[in-house]
């Protein structure tokens, strides 16, 4: 909707000011989507499918910039190969390049990491911190709540198309009404003890209480709240 | 206009880097209908005073590819864009449905232009041609082109599946092409189908486009011009009203 590929019954979406509908022109400069999809045009070359996005956008002679995408992107030795002989990693990388031709101020990463191996994954985090320090704002949108935790600095949270949360990471998480933190503690007899404590601060009276109670430790394993219990806690309050 | 340009250029050279298939394949295939039709029939049918069969048959056969190919172009990129998906690109940048528009129809005129002058070339090899009246063989090509590359247009929207597109090709193209008069005179048939090619826009094109080269036709050419124009304007109108909503291409 953001992007133009669909539109919405009602309401309106605006880029950095932008109307999405009414604007779309300006909307759409302003904005890299990055598709979740490995979508490519089997007729060219890495770089002349940069220069056709480039194109796109109304830039002419913008091969500076796109050897300097390349570049960043491990892209260089690949540049005058067929997209359809890249790998899926490296095609993943033209997609990125694709969203930067045109130096856009809002990047929308849809997924980047569905089925994408370690080392794309670590090198692909790093790049888009560089960019999001340049000045990009980054949307990125998820399934792996882990990486919105790690990365992200403000949190919207969907459910059937509906916001259920936006907020910080802290105050999302500050937000839980469930117990602080919680120890699995699993004894020597296989038998399995759940500790809920407000901080780890009682922990230690916690398991003087089990100790009494003449259970032998085997196992003990600590766990904080993140933000898939606040999103489980948030979406089944609603249904 | 730098995004049409852009989206001009990148569906010519999409055709040109497989100009074997897209531009050298139905160059043969026109010259084998020359040399098989031209073989049997030269010499038992005449249509107009003083011109060989055969060089009847050339005006014919190459407005056909330009048709044939205008239409593929336009209906073949665009379906394969939706499949592969990769018509992402070009709806997340800041194009214009009337760029779009007219950067498919443009690159499907410019193939089905190429096609109709390589045919040319190699039958002019045959048969001795010459153009009485240039200025209508080009109306009719170019528009005729641009018709057709709407038409694939329309049937690339439409088209969810490349089996979709073909059903279309094949009972709607490939028969409104063959039976408008490439390879006969609409006179020579019997009253209904004469009326009922009549009915067939190909008809007009090939007949006018012709014209082109004999100063002899089946219609008057200015009648040809106006109905492939109107049928032009009918179908652009529709193209860019379906564009314009986003017609299975945005939803």
């Amino acid at each position: 909707m953001i992007a133009g590929l669909a539109r919405a019954d009602r309401g309106s979406v605006t880029v950095l000011g932008a109307d999405v509908a009414l604007d779309y022109r300006r909307a759409r400069r302003m904005l890299g989507v990055v598709p979740q999809e490995l979508v490519f045009d089997p007729f060219f070359t890495v770089r002349e499918t940069l220069r056709i996005q480039s194109g796109y956008f109304g830039i002419r002679g913008n091969d500076a910039w796109i050897d300097e995408v390349m570049h960043h992107l491990d892209l260089s030795a690949k540049a005058d190969a067929n997209m359809r002989s890249l790998s899926g990693g490296m095609k993943r990388r033209v997609l990125i390049a694709q969203a930067l031709v045109h130096k856009p101020p809002v990047i929308v990463l849809d997924e980047p990491t569905a089925g994408v191996d370690v080392e794309l994954r670590q090198g692909l985090w790093q790049f888009v911190r560089r960019l999001n320090r340049d000045g990009h704002t980054i949307v990125l949108t998820t399934h792996y709540l882990e990486e919105a935790e790690l990365h992200c600095s403000r949190i919207a949270m969907l459910k059937a198309g509906r916001i259920v949360a936006l907020d910080s990471t802290r105050n999302l998480l500050a937000g839980f009404s469930g117990p602080r933190t919680t120890a699995r503690v699993v004894a020597r007899d296989g038998t399995q003890h759940m500790l809920q404590m407000e901080s780890y601060a009682e922990l230690e009276r916690e398991l003087a209480r089990l100790r009494v109670q003449g259970v032998e430790i085997a196992d003990i394993e600590l766990e904080r709240p993140d933000l898939e219990q606040v999103f489980l806690q948030l979406t089944g309050r609603d249904s | 206009m730098t995004s049409f340009s852009t989206l001009f250029a990148k569906e010519l050279l999409r055709f040109w880097k497989v100009s074997v298939q897209t531009v050298v394949a139905p160059v043969l295939t026109s010259l084998l209908y020359l040399v098989i039709f031209g073989q049997v029939l030269e010499g038992r049918v005449q249509v107009f005073e003083g011109v060989r069969y055969t060089a009847f048959l050339v005006p014919g056969l190459v407005m056909m590819s330009v048709l044939q190919n205008a239409f593929a172009n336009s209906s073949s990129s665009l379906i394969q864009s939706k499949i592969t998906g990769n018509i992402v690109f070009i709806l997340l940048a800041p194009i214009s449905y009337a760029e779009f528009f007219w950067a498919y129809v443009a690159a499907s005129v410019a193939r089905g232009l190429a096609v109709g002058a390589g045919v040319l070339a190699f039958t002019a090899w045959f048969v001795e041609l010459r153009l009485e009246a240039p200025l209508w063989t080009a109306a009719f090509a170019f528009l005729g082109a641009a018709l057709l590359g709407a038409l694939g247009l329309l049937a690339g929207i439409v088209s969810e599946k490349i089996d979709q597109l073909a059903a279309f090709q094949n009972f709607v193209i490939l028969p409104l092409t063959m039976l408008s008069g490439v390879f006969y005179s609409i006179h020579a048939l019997p009253g209904f189908w004469r009326a009922l090619s009549h009915a067939n826009p190909f008809f007009y094109m090939i007949d006018g486009f012709r014209y082109g080269f004999f100063g002899a036709s089946d219609v008057a050419p200015m009648l040809s011009l106006v109905l492939v124009t109107l049928s032009f304007a009918a179908v652009a109108c529709l193209c860019l009203a379906l564009l314009k909503s986003g017609y299975k291409l945005r939803t």
